[in-house]
C-alpha cells in the first residue's frame, strides 16, 4: 500500500479501560483492566491490515473500541475525515452504514430462531436500504457473492456448518454496502481446508468490492497470508507495525522476534533448522501492567531503562513502527 | 526397537438416537517404543476417538469397540478387565488432553492431584509423594515449583495448567504419553514452550508419544511419523519427510495446500479443499474423500481403497490412483 494514499481510518492514542470493582455494597473503584492503553495506526483504503497478538492483549477490544461497540476511555478515531466519537447516535448510525463485523463464533454469532433469509436482511431494514422484492433479492445476490445457494433462505443456522455459517456471517456483513469490516478471528473456529475456503472468499470479495479489512487473529501465517501491513499488540500496546514482508522476515521489536519464530512451519526441512526463542513466564496481568516496557518482564535485552521509562511508539525507517528503546540496535 | 503398541482393524461406534456414526474404521498400526506419533486430521476424523478407544475410555453406552486388537506390551487391552486397565492407565499409558482448564479438578490444589496418581500407582507416602511432586514441577519448567503446589488451579495461567498436566501425566514414568491437541488451547509462544518442553522430556525419558493434533505445523516440528486420518480411516501413514516431502494421498495434498507457504508471492490464492467433511452417520461405500476428491473415478465410490506401500519404504497410502497422480504432477 503506498503511504501517499489517504487513510480511510485513523486511529490515535486509543485508550480502553473496564474499570474493576470491590466491596458487595458500597462499590469502590479498585483500579482499571488497562485493555487498550494507547494504539495508533492508519488503515489505508483497500488494504488489510493485520493485528495480531496472543490472548488478552487487546486485539479485539481495539476493533470493538473502534467502532464504537464500546465507548472509549479516551482517544480518537477518524473515518474519511468524520471523528467517531463526538457524533450523536443519530449521526453515528449513519456512520455505521459504512463499517460491518464479522465476528469468531458462528454459532452464537447467528440468531438460532431467525432463518438465514431475515438474518441476512436485517441491516437492509435497519437502514432501510431495501424492501419488497427489492431486498430479496438483494438477499439472493448476496447469498451467491458468498458461495451458498437461495434454497438458504428459508433455512435455520442449526442447519449448516461452522464454515457455511461464516459465510453467512459474511454476506450479512456485505448486506450495507460496507467500506471497512472488521474481521474478528473469522477463521479461528474453522478446520483448516475450510479456513483456506473462507480466507479466499474473503481476499475475492476485497478485489470485487474494493473492501477494506482490519483482519483481528492469531493464527500469524494466515494473517501473514491476507495482510498488506500487519500490527503486533502485547498487553494493549501496539508493540510493531510494518509491512506484512517486514514483520515476518525482519522483525525488530524483541517480542516480534519471538512470536514469530514460534510460528510453527509445515515443513519438517525448516522445522529441523529453526531455533525458537522462548519466551519465559506468561503475559502480566492487564489490571497491573509492569512499569516502563510493557514487554520488559519478559524480554531478554532489558535494561534498566526498560523497566522505567515507556518506550515511544515511531518510526525506525520508511512505513515501519517500533515501540522499543532499543529498535535501532535490532535494525 | 520393539513394536511396542500394536493396533490391529481397530473399530469404533456410537449408538445414538439419530443413527450409527462410524467414528473409527478399522484403523491399524504400530508404535515403536521411544518413537514420536503425530495423529493428524479435521474435526471429526476419529483421532481422539481412537486413542481414547486405546485407552478403554469410551463411554459405552452409546459407543461400542466393535472389533480389533490393541497389543500393548503383549496383551490386548480390548480384553482386559476395568481393573487391569486402570493399572495401565496412568502408570504405562498416560494422558494430556486438550483443555487444562476441565482436566484439572477446580477443588482440589495442583500438589493433590499429582500426589493422587503417586500414591495411587506407586504407593507413595504423603511426604515423599509431595516432594516427587514438586521435582516434577519443577521439571516442567513451573518456576517456584515446591511453594507452589499448594495452589488452585485458577491461580495458574493456561500454559502452566497445561505444563501441570504434563507433570501429572509423566509422574508413573509412563512409556507411553498420548497428547490429545495439548496445545491447540495455547497461544503461540506458549505452544512453542510446551512443545519444546515434550520434546525434551522424551529424549531424557525414552518414552513414546503420541501426539494428537489438527495443526500441520506442529506436527512437523515434533513427530517423526505421521498417520493422516479422514473419516474414521488413516488415508495415508509414512515418516515426517514422506508425508510433507512426498504426499501421495489427494486429501493430505489438499491440507498442506490449504496452508499458507512462507515463500508464496503476495496475492496467492491457497489451494482450498472443497466441500465439508462427510456425514459419520452416513459414510459413502467407497472412499470417505470421494466428494471433494479432484481425481475421484466410479471406483473411488464403489471401494474403500486398502493402505498399501508406495514408492518409498515405510510410507502407505489409502488412495486407488495415487500412481497415476504422481506422474501427472
Amino acid at each position: 500500500m503506498s503511504p501517499e494514499q489517504e487513510p480511510l481510518i485513523k486511529v490515535r492514542n486509543l485508550k480502553k479501560y473496564f474499570p474493576i470493582y470491590s466491596g458487595a455494597l458500597l462499590q469502590r473503584h479498585a483500579g482499571d483492566i488497562k485493555a487498550v492503553d494507547g494504539v495508533s495506526f492508519d488503515i489505508y483504503k483497500g488494504e488489510t491490515l493485520g493485528l495480531v497478538g496472543e490472548t488478552g492483549s487487546g486485539k479485539t477490544t481495539v476493533g470493538r473500541t473502534m467502532i464504537r461497540l464500546y465507548e472509549a476511555t479516551e482517544g480518537e478515531v477518524t473515518l474519511d475525515g468524520v471523528d467517531l466519537f463526538s457524533l450523536k447516535s443519530k449521526d453515528m448510525s449513519q456512520i455505521r452504514r459504512r463499517i460491518a463485523i464479522i465476528f469468531q463464533d458462528p454459532y452464537a454469532s447467528l440468531n438460532p430462531r431467525m432463518t438465514i433469509g431475515s438474518i441476512i436482511a436485517e441491516p437492509l431494514e435497519i437502514h432501510k436500504l431495501a424492501s419488497g422484492k427489492e431486498k430479496e433479492e438483494r438477499v439472493n445476490e448476496l447469498l451467491s457473492m458468498v458461495g451458498l445457494g437461495t434454497y438458504c433462505v428459508n433455512r435455520y443456522p442449526f442447519e449448516f456448518s461452522g464454515g457455511q455459517r461464516q459465510r453467512i456471517g459474511i454476506a450479512r456483513a456485505l448486506a450495507i454496502n460496507p467500506d471497512l469490516i472488521v474481521c474478528d478471528e473469522p477463521i479461528s473456529s474453522l478446520d483448516v481446508s475450510i479456513q483456506a475456503q473462507v480466507v479466499n472468499l474473503l481476499e475475492k470479495l476485497q478485489r470485487q468490492l474494493g473492501l477494506t479489512y482490519l483482519f483481528i487473529a492469531h493464527d500469524l501465517s494466515m494473517v501473514r497470508h491476507i495482510s498488506d501491513r500487519m500490527a503486533v499488540m502485547y498487553l494493549g500496546k501496539i508493540m510493531e507495525l510494518a509491512d506484512r514482508d517486514e514483520i515476518y522476515l525482519k522483525p525488530v521489536h524483541p517480542y516480534t522476534q519471538a512470536l514469530m519464530s514460534a510460528i510453527p512451519v509445515p515443513d519438517p526441512d525448516i522445522a529441523l533448522e529453526r531455533k525458537h526463542i522462548i519466551l519465559e513466564g506468561d503475559m502480566p496481568s492487564p489490571a497491573a501492567p509492569p512499569k516502563g516496557c510493557n514487554f520488559s518482564t519478559r524480554c531478554q535485552y532489558a535494561k534498566d531503562i526498560c523497566h522505567e521509562q515507556e518506550p515511544e511508539f515511531r518510526e525506525v525507517k520508511s512505513e515501519h513502527f517500533v515501540a522499543c528503546h532499543f529498535a535501532e540496535d535490532f535494525l | 526397537m520393539e513394536k511396542f503398541l500394536q493396533i490391529k482393524d481397530l473399530t469404533t461406534r456410537f449408538y445414538t438416537e439419530d443413527g450409527v456414526v462410524y467414528a473409527v474404521n478399522g484403523v491399524s498400526y504400530t508404535l515403536e517404543e521411544g518413537e514420536i506419533l503425530g495423529v493428524v486430521g479435521e474435526s471429526g476424523c476419529g483421532k481422539t476417538v481412537h486413542a481414547l478407544s486405546i485407552m478403554g475410555l469410551i463411554p459405552s453406552p452409546p459407543g461400542k469397540i466393535e472389533k480389533g486388537e490393541v497389543i500393548f506390551d503383549g496383551r490386548d487391552l480390548l480384553q482386559a478387565s476395568q481393573g487391569e486397565l486402570r493399572d495401565i492407565r496412568g502408570s504405562q499409558i498416560a494422558m494430556v488432553f486438550q483443555d487444562p482448564m476441565t482436566s484439572l479438578n477446580p477443588v482440589f490444589t495442583v500438589g493433590f492431584q499429582i500426589t493422587e496418581a503417586l500414591s495411587i500407582h506407586k504407593g507413595m507416602g504423603n511426604n515423599e509423594a509431595r516432594e516427587v511432586a514438586g521435582d516434577l514441577l519443577e521439571q516442567v519448567g513451573i518456576p517456584g515449583a515446591h511453594s507452589r503446589l499448594d495452589d488452585y488451579p485458577h491461580q495458574f495461567s493456561g500454559g502452566m495448567r497445561q505444563r501441570a498436566m504434563i507433570a501429572m501425566a509423566l509422574s508413573c514414568d509412563p512409556k507411553l504419553l498420548i497428547a490429545d491437541e495439548p496445545t491447540t488451547a495455547l497461544d503461540v509462544t506458549i505452544q512453542a514452550q510446551i512443545v519444546d518442553l515434550v520434546k525434551h522430556l522424551q529424549q531424557d525419558l525414552g518414552m513414546a508419544v503420541m501426539w494428537i493434533t489438527h495443526d500441520l505445523g506442529v506436527i512437523a516440528e515434533i513427530a517423526q511419523k505421521i498417520n493422516v486420518m479422514y473419516a474414521g480411516y488413516i488415508v495415508e501413514r509414512g515418516s515426517v519427510r514422506n508425508i510433507f516431502k512426498r504426499t501421495r494421498h489427494p486429501y493430505t495434498m489438499g491440507l498442506l495446500g490449504s496452508l499458507p507457504r512462507l515463500d508464496e508471492a503476495p496475492g496467492t490464492e491457497l489451494l482450498a479443499i472443497p466441500g465439508l467433511p462427510p456425514d459419520l452417520l452416513s459414510l459413502p461405500k467407497g472412499c470417505p474423500f470421494v466428494y471433494r476428491c479432484m481425481y475421484a473415478v466410479d471406483r473411488c465410490l464403489e471401494e474403500m481403497p486398502p493402505l498399501e506401500q508406495t514408492d518409498e519404504k515405510d510410507h502407505t497410502v489409502a488412495c486407488w490412483r495415487w500412481k497415476e497422480i504422481i506422474s501427472k504432477k
